[in-house]
């Protein structure tokens, strides 16, 4: 994509005129207030409600995070941040961290210059098909019209997958979600392609939904996470130790409705120190020792969040999946607090 | 005698013209099937026209306003006019309005909005119709500062030293202009009035608010989005790039050297660089240059940036204007002992506006919907910020045209409101040469 090109040459050039502030951590509590980049709207993920305030599964990583470092998780201000100026808002210091659905690449690692401090989500991109298409598999796709988002990493996995697959297809550009859901609703493409949470977003409002599947197939991997700019790497293991404070809550077990008592009784030394009633945890990230208990009693435990914003019990209706614990056969694995 | 060939005594009645030279008849010969090309143009323009009204009428018809999400309209619809029915989904306007209005301004101070949108109008008035008192002018000069006031809060303080600091500046340009000239009086004010700016307003300011509190609720920038954000960058873009288009314009054709190739290199720049680059620049670039802990407000950077791409069109809008003019208007100024100045003033500004006034408006109306490019710097514009926003909820997730349609019957109203004042305008300053 020569767009990426482009930006990440501008990226490039605000590393060497930039970065030679203070530590994020410091200018943060200078000011109180953390600033969270965010999707303008993605449902689940971010969006402001009726009344603005930001909700979803990112906007709770920045919560977490607001809520270790200055001990509100209200004191975030949210940068919606489009595809375009997402890593360049990032680079040139416009927002501390990034929580926006941002897939974890190599080009983007290295030559954009962030750093991938965790992974919050495992998604990839699937196909959404009518039953009455007659197909079970993406491999049957042959020959189609595809609806596709022009100017994603999904056309371009689109074209690799039919490619290796000897499969012929025909696109049909659409410029947005919204887009590609009316097109696919009105007929004009036989499939919709784009990340699998994404369609069963749009799968569960579709006024036929029990006539849309799902194909099987995920032919890209989609490691979404929060990023930050490389370069300060106290930061980073700020925002990703927050983050996995969450994760490591919901293997042992402990929620926001039961953390107080959890910490009162449990003998369980890695508990005790993730809520900070051993060891010095905090005070080696430049935090206090209860900066994850704050995380968790701020957000919930990584399951809560998942299940809040956009699981089984919401009508996004996501499965765990890749998601789930190491524990439950999900790739979700918090290194050791110790 | 009595012989004589027959003479007419009185006169034929007219005879009615014929039947495909009057009436209906003769208006659809002549509007709609004059030719066989138009004859075939008319039948396909009517049949689309019917498509479309065939199409969209039971849709319409069957629009629903009261619901708590698109599948509630669905079911809905479905109930009402049978299971294959479609209609149209208003519920989500009447639950979002206000965020495709107001964007996420606090509920609580939307007051302050209705206060400024009627002042806005109020002060356009006078601007607008010339039978009103010309001193009401000086109320639209200070609208400005009170809007700012109004719509972003803070202590009243700030506002009233900036109006102090610009009546500093109009201090020393009218004590100077004789002895030093309009420019350099200018230029001389122009820098006491920023010393004044940037270094005695805040200290005054804390000393003043400390004694007398007069403050309003602060708002962020970011709470701002929807068709207030809209006006904001427009109005004030309208506003600031006409005076400054003129500026350039005269610039450009002036005799002097460095304004003549300033002025040409910064409208060459300008146009010659895409919107959207230079929404870039501000929302990206600037950041660069600026050390990391500023935060020099977005909309602020964009509104800069869109001003001066306005700015620079209008200057050639006008510099069109002022080619226009016969040479001789010009000697006419200068036999009258007229100093440049003066004669830009009563002579040659009136008449090069006047022939100007369509480009003018047509660049403003395109100024106005170009804000909507904003939403690729991640503000949020009317048309695709805060729809996506609101299609982000789950409840309005996949809902296509009705907030599309919203927003274009608002831009609709806007800009032909502006459209039919400039014919109005140019009806009224007619001075026929023909």
């Amino acid at each position: 994509m020569k767009k990426s090109v482009f930006f990440g040459s501008l990226v490039m050039a605000g590393l060497v005129a930039g970065v030679a502030g203070a530590s994020t951590l410091d200018d943060v509590k200078a000011r109180g207030e953390l600033i969270c980049g965010v999707n303008p709207g993605l449902t689940g993920f971010a969006a402001p409600d009726a009344n603005g305030n930001y909700q979803g599964f990112d906007v709770a990583v920045c919560k977490a995070v607001a809520a270790a470092v200055l001990g509100d998780p209200m004191k975030v201000k949210y940068v919606p941040l489009t595809g375009e100026t997402r890593f360049t808002g990032l680079a040139s210091g416009e927002v501390d961290m990034l929580s926006r659905n941002s897939t974890w690449t190599f080009s983007r690692d290295t030559e954009l210059a962030l750093e991938f401090v965790a992974v919050n989500y495992y998604d990839g991109q699937g196909f959404m098909v009518n039953k009455n298409l007659g197909v079970s598999s993406a491999k049957e796709l042959d020959g189609a019209t595809v609806c596709i988002q022009t100017g994603t990493t999904t056309e371009l996995n689109l074209a690799d997958y039919f490619k290796a697959n000897n499969m012929e297809y025909t696109p049909v550009n659409v410029a947005d979600d919204s887009e590609g859901q009316q097109k696919f609703l009105a007929g004009a493409c036989d499939a919709y392609t784009t990340d699998a949470s994404g369609l069963a977003a749009s799968r569960a409002t579709m006024p036929n939904a029990d006539e849309i599947v799902i194909l099987p197939e995920i032919i890209s991997k989609e490691p979404l996470g929060p990023a930050v700019r490389q370069g300060d790497d106290n930061w980073g293991d700020v925002v990703r130790w927050s983050f996995y404070a969450l994760v490591a809550a919901e293997e042992y077990g402990v929620t926001k409705a039961n953390l107080e008592e959890v910490a009162a009784t449990t003998k369980n030394p890695e508990i005790r120190r993730l809520l900070g009633l051993e060891g010095d945890m905090g005070a080696k990230i430049g935090l206090d020792d209860e900066f994850a208990k704050r995380a968790i009693l701020a957000v919930g435990n990584y399951g809560e969040v998942f299940e809040a914003n956009i699981g089984t019990s919401t009508s996004i209706g996501l499965a765990r999946g890749l998601n789930a614990q190491w524990t439950q056969g999900g790739l979700m694995y918090a290194p050791p607090f110790r | 005698m009595s012989n004589t060939s027959f003479v007419r005594k009185d006169m034929l009645p007219p005879a009615p013209p014929p039947v495909s030279q009057t009436g209906a008849v003769k208006w659809l010969r002549e509007n709609l099937f004059a030719g066989p090309l138009n004859s075939a143009l008319t039948v396909l323009g009517f049949g689309f026209a019917i498509w479309l009204i065939q199409a969209a009428t039971p849709w319409l018809l069957h629009s629903v306003w009261v619901a708590d999400s698109q599948n509630e309209c669905r079911a809905i619809v479905q109930e009402r006019w049978g299971p294959d029915a479609t209609g149209a989904c208003w519920a989500i306007i009447r639950a979002r309005w206000h965020q495709f209005l107001f964007g996420f301004y606090p509920i609580d101070e939307y007051w302050r909005l209705f206060v400024t949108f009627a002042g806005l109008l109020l002060a356009i008035l006078p601007v607008l119709a010339t039978s009103l008192p010309r001193k009401l002018l000086w109320g639209s000069v200070l609208y400005p500062l009170v809007a700012f006031w109004l719509l972003w809060g803070g202590s009243v303080w700030g506002p009233i030293l900036t109006l102090a600091g610009f009546a500093l500046w109009a201090g020393v340009f009218l004590a100077l202009q004789v002895r030093l000239g309009v420019v350099v009086a200018a230029g001389v004010g122009l820098v006491a009035a920023s010393v004044f700016w940037i270094y005695a307003v805040e200290p005054i300011e804390t000393g003043l608010q400390s004694v007398l509190p007069l403050a309003l609720p602060e708002v962020d920038s970011d709470q701002f989005g929807g068709f207030l954000l809209a006006l904001v960058i427009g109005v004030t873009a309208i506003v600031i790039s006409l005076p400054l288009g003129i500026l350039l314009a005269l610039g450009r054709q002036s005799d002097m050297l460095i304004v003549k190739s300033l002025s040409v290199g910064f409208i060459e720049f300008i146009r010659g660089v895409p919107l959207i680059t230079l929404l870039f620049t501000a929302s990206l670039l600037l950041q660069y240059f600026l050390p990391s802990d500023t935060k020099f407000d977005l909309i602020l950077r964009v509104v800069i940036l869109v001003t001066f791409f306005s700015a620079a069109y209008i200057a050639e809008v006008i510099r069109g204007g002022l080619a226009a003019l016969p040479r001789g208007q010009y000697e006419a100024a200068d036999a009258l002992g007229l100093d440049y100045w003066q004669a830009q003033r009563l002579i040659i500004m009136p008449q090069a506006l006047k022939i100007s006034i369509p480009g003018i408006v047509s660049t403003f109306i395109g100024l106005f919907k170009d804000t909507t490019l904003v939403a690729f710097v991640g503000l949020m514009d009317p048309l695709k910020g805060i729809s996506t926003a609101v299609r982000a909820d789950i409840a309005w997730k996949g809902i296509y045209w009705e907030p599309y349609i919203f927003v274009a019957v608002i831009f609709f109203i806007f800009n032909f409101s502006m459209s039919r004042y400039s014919m109005y305008l140019e009806r009224k300053l007619k001075r026929d040469h023909r």
